[in-house]
């Protein structure tokens, strides 16, 4: 998909403008945040349990190379086949290269952030396939010719009249006067058309939460079982996949999981958790005849051993933007790219450079709230300040910022002159505040007092203070 | 160099190691082996009689229905009762499971059972758990000709038989159970770990039941 990260401060300013969006965005602060609290507050073991996922992902990690290797051999040995691509570009050849040898006209998709990052839908109609998006959310999503703008709910700015009116709009073989005012029936009308897609295709491919290294299995966590239908009822199932979705085990499997499902939306258990090795076996009177796995680099080696090999720990859950005040305000489009919030704000930077999306790692207040409910407990904030130094390394933001910076630092090494200076700047704003005591203008920081006034300094400094204190 | 050997050459880099680091690839295959367990939620850890309350407590809380009985044999008659209820034709779809073929379903009058996959146009599926899992309510179904995958999504209706004294305290005592069942590192195609009938809580955060899968899932444990 098109980066539009680099216009995010025009995106959020459209973002916040938008009454329909801000409608459909109150559900995120309403919803999601109070369904965790309860799944987490019931389970007391929660606390070690983010320890636990965190310890087994890092040492996942830390041995990638050797899981990759255990993996591949257990596919292989249950008649599955790999795929190994470097870049988006080698992974949409491999699975178009797979879909043609099946002959394939339609292919149907689970919900998958990961073919999103590839633009994998795009190409494959390109080349004369069709994708047809299963999740329900997805499924509206494509029909709008939109992206997702949350990575489990990708539908979350979408308001349900909209959604009636993208349904009587696009299935219009069906009578005009249906009652389609619940969300029971819109969700009845997506089943009954999307089931006769489950039969027509050729291929079905899915992400995967996680990827066994101890059995050679793919895993897939969902609440429709959508993602089931499409990969039991294809003739192939491809499995797309990046590196670090490898886990050792079924037991570590099984110790993220407890705190996936809770994180994401407050579930003890997904509905679907899936586990799935190799293709049909003899006798089996389903499943696909061929199962491939296509793991995908496209940027994450160079996220190893760096600042931000951390972030690589990340399972997708979503909690970090359902707690961000920043996502609340803009929702996830304004982001410019597959991830939005937190998340977005490092991994994004990271994949596709920090000339495209330095705005991301800015937008942020620094709250915290997002590593405190990470369950991976990634420290999101102190890899968004990482991403903030390599702009100013680099010089990639404003002349104004960069200057502006580089007084401040001036004057930080330098106690004396920052006293002064800063008395100097509290008497002088103090004088300015009048006797409204307020603002409603600052040097510089027009941007700023153009939504809120300024309360003018009062009194002395921090730092007179404390000494007037410190005297006995 | 092929891309799969470029990613472990970039992967390897990253880590400041190499390929043939045989101390560290013992020490990983050890762990391979040994699947250590992680930490074990209390919740399910109880005596058979409330491992199984709790069992179907869970489940309920899913919006999964809940019958319990005491022999195999009760099974067909309080299918045909659930399916009469709902008005629903007297007709399952199930595969060949031993345990579900030794029951006596021609016992029932006018009522049809249809083997095999399911091709979509059933109403009801009737499978047996290989499993349950107290901790979440969860049953777990292996894939195969006994109970073919496709009988826990097409139908409308799904109903389960569980076994009570196959319902386990954690999820990590059913994937042990899987691992004894098939051999260590080896899989059945399928393992379908499910909790609840399927749902979409995703047109402004209302949560509705009937998905893609089944509208209803209804247990029926024995013992």
């Amino acid at each position: 998909m098109r980066i539009t990260s680099p216009a995010f401060k025009e995106n959020a300013r459209l973002a916040l403008a938008d009454p329909q969006l801000q409608q459909a965005l109150g559900n995120v602060r309403s919803g999601f945040i109070d369904k965790r609290e309860t799944a987490v507050d019931a389970l007391p073991e929660f606390e070690a349990l983010r320890d636990s996922a965190r310890a087994i992902k890092d040492h996942a990690l830390q041995n990638l190379d050797l899981y990759l290797e255990a993996y591949e051999a257990k596919v292989l040995a249950s008649g599955g086949h790999v795929h190994w691509a470097e870049t988006a570009e080698d992974a949409r050849n491999i699975i178009l290269g797979i879909c043609r040898s099946a002959g394939a006209r339609t292919v149907t998709k689970g919900k998958s952030m990961i073919t999103e990052e590839i633009a994998l839908n795009e190409f494959l109609e390109e080349n004369g396939i069709r994708p047809v998006e299963t999740d329900l959310v997805e499924y509206i999503i494509q029909l709008r010719r939109e992206h997702p703008s949350h990575i489990i709910a990708p539908a979350v700015h979408v308001t349900q009249a909209q959604v009636e009116a993208d349904f009587r709009r696009v299935h219009d073989h069906l009578p005009v006067a249906r009652d389609l005012s619940e969300p029971e029936a819109l969700l009845g009308e997506a089943r009954r058309v999307l089931r006769s897609k489950y039969f027509e295709a050729d291929v079905g491919i899915t992400g995967a939460n996680f990827l066994v290294a101890e059995t050679g299995s793919s895993v897939i966590v969902t609440n429709e079982g959508n993602g089931d239908l499409t990969q039991i009822l294809g003739k192939v199932h491809v499995v797309v996949a990046s590196i670090e979705k490898i886990v050792p085990t079924l037991e570590d499997t099984a110790q993220i999981l407890r705190v996936l499902a809770r994180s994401a939306t407050g579930q003890d258990m997904s509905v679907y958790t899936t586990v799935s090795t190799g293709p049909r076996r003899w006798g089996d009177p389903d499943g696909p005849a061929e199962y491939h796995v296509v793991i995908i680099d496209n940027g994450r080696s160079a996220m190893l051993g760096s600042d931000f090999q951390d972030m690589l720990r990340c399972i997708r859950c979503g909690a970090c933007m359902n707690h961000c005040p920043v996502y609340h305000a803009v929702g996830g489009h304004a982001y410019g790219w597959v991830y939005p919030g937190p998340m977005g704000a490092v991994l994004t930077p990271s994949l596709v450079g920090v000339d495209k999306a330095g705005h991301l790692p800015n937008a942020s207040t620094f709250c915290g709230r997002c590593e405190s409910v990470c369950p991976m407990k990634i420290p999101l904030p102190r890899m968004m300040r990482h991403w903030r130094e390599r702009e100013f390394e680099r010089a990639l933001n404003p002349a104004a910022a960069r200057y502006g910076l580089k007084a401040w630092a001036f004057l930080a090494r330098r106690p004396a002159l920052y006293q002064a200076v800063t008395a100097t700047g509290m008497r002088l704003l103090s004088l300015l505040g009048g006797r409204k005591r307020r603002l409603s203008w600052l040097p510089l920081g027009g941007s700023w007092t153009k939504h809120r006034e300024f309360p003018a300094p009062e009194g002395s400094t921090f730092l007179r203070q404390m000494k007037a204190r410190a005297r006995p | 160099m092929s891309p799969r050997d470029a990613i472990l050459a970039k992967v390897r880099a990253a880590l400041k190691t190499e390929a043939g680091d045989d101390a560290r690839r013992r020490k990983i295959m050890a762990r391979l082996r040994k699947a250590p367990a992680g930490v074990i939620p209390a919740r399910g850890q109880l005596p058979p009689a409330e491992r199984t309350e709790l069992f179907c407590q869970m489940a309920e809380k899913l919006f999964a229905s809940v019958h319990r009985l005491k022999r195999h044999d009760e099974v067909p008659k309080a299918v045909a009762a659930y399916l009469r209820a709902r008005n629903l034709p007297a007709a399952v779809r199930m595969g060949e499971d031993p345990r579900l073929e030794a029951m006596p379903w021609d016992g029932l009058r006018a009522f049809s059972v249809r083997r095999g996959a399911s091709d979509g146009d059933d109403d009801a599926g009737v499978s047996y758990a290989f499993a349950g899992i107290a901790e979440t309510g969860t049953v777990v179904m292996l894939s195969g000709a006994d109970n073919p995958s496709t009988i826990n999504f097409l139908p409308e209706h799904h109903i389960v038989v569980v076994d009570a004294a196959s319902i386990q305290g954690d999820l990590e005592s059913a994937i042990a159970g899987v691992r004894t069942h098939f051999g260590r590192g080896r899989m059945p195609r399928t393992v379908n770990l499910i909790s609840g009938p399927s749902r979409s809580g995703d047109i402004e955060q209302k949560l509705v039941l009937g998905a893609h899968g089944p509208r209803a899932l209804h247990l029926i444990v024995v013992g």
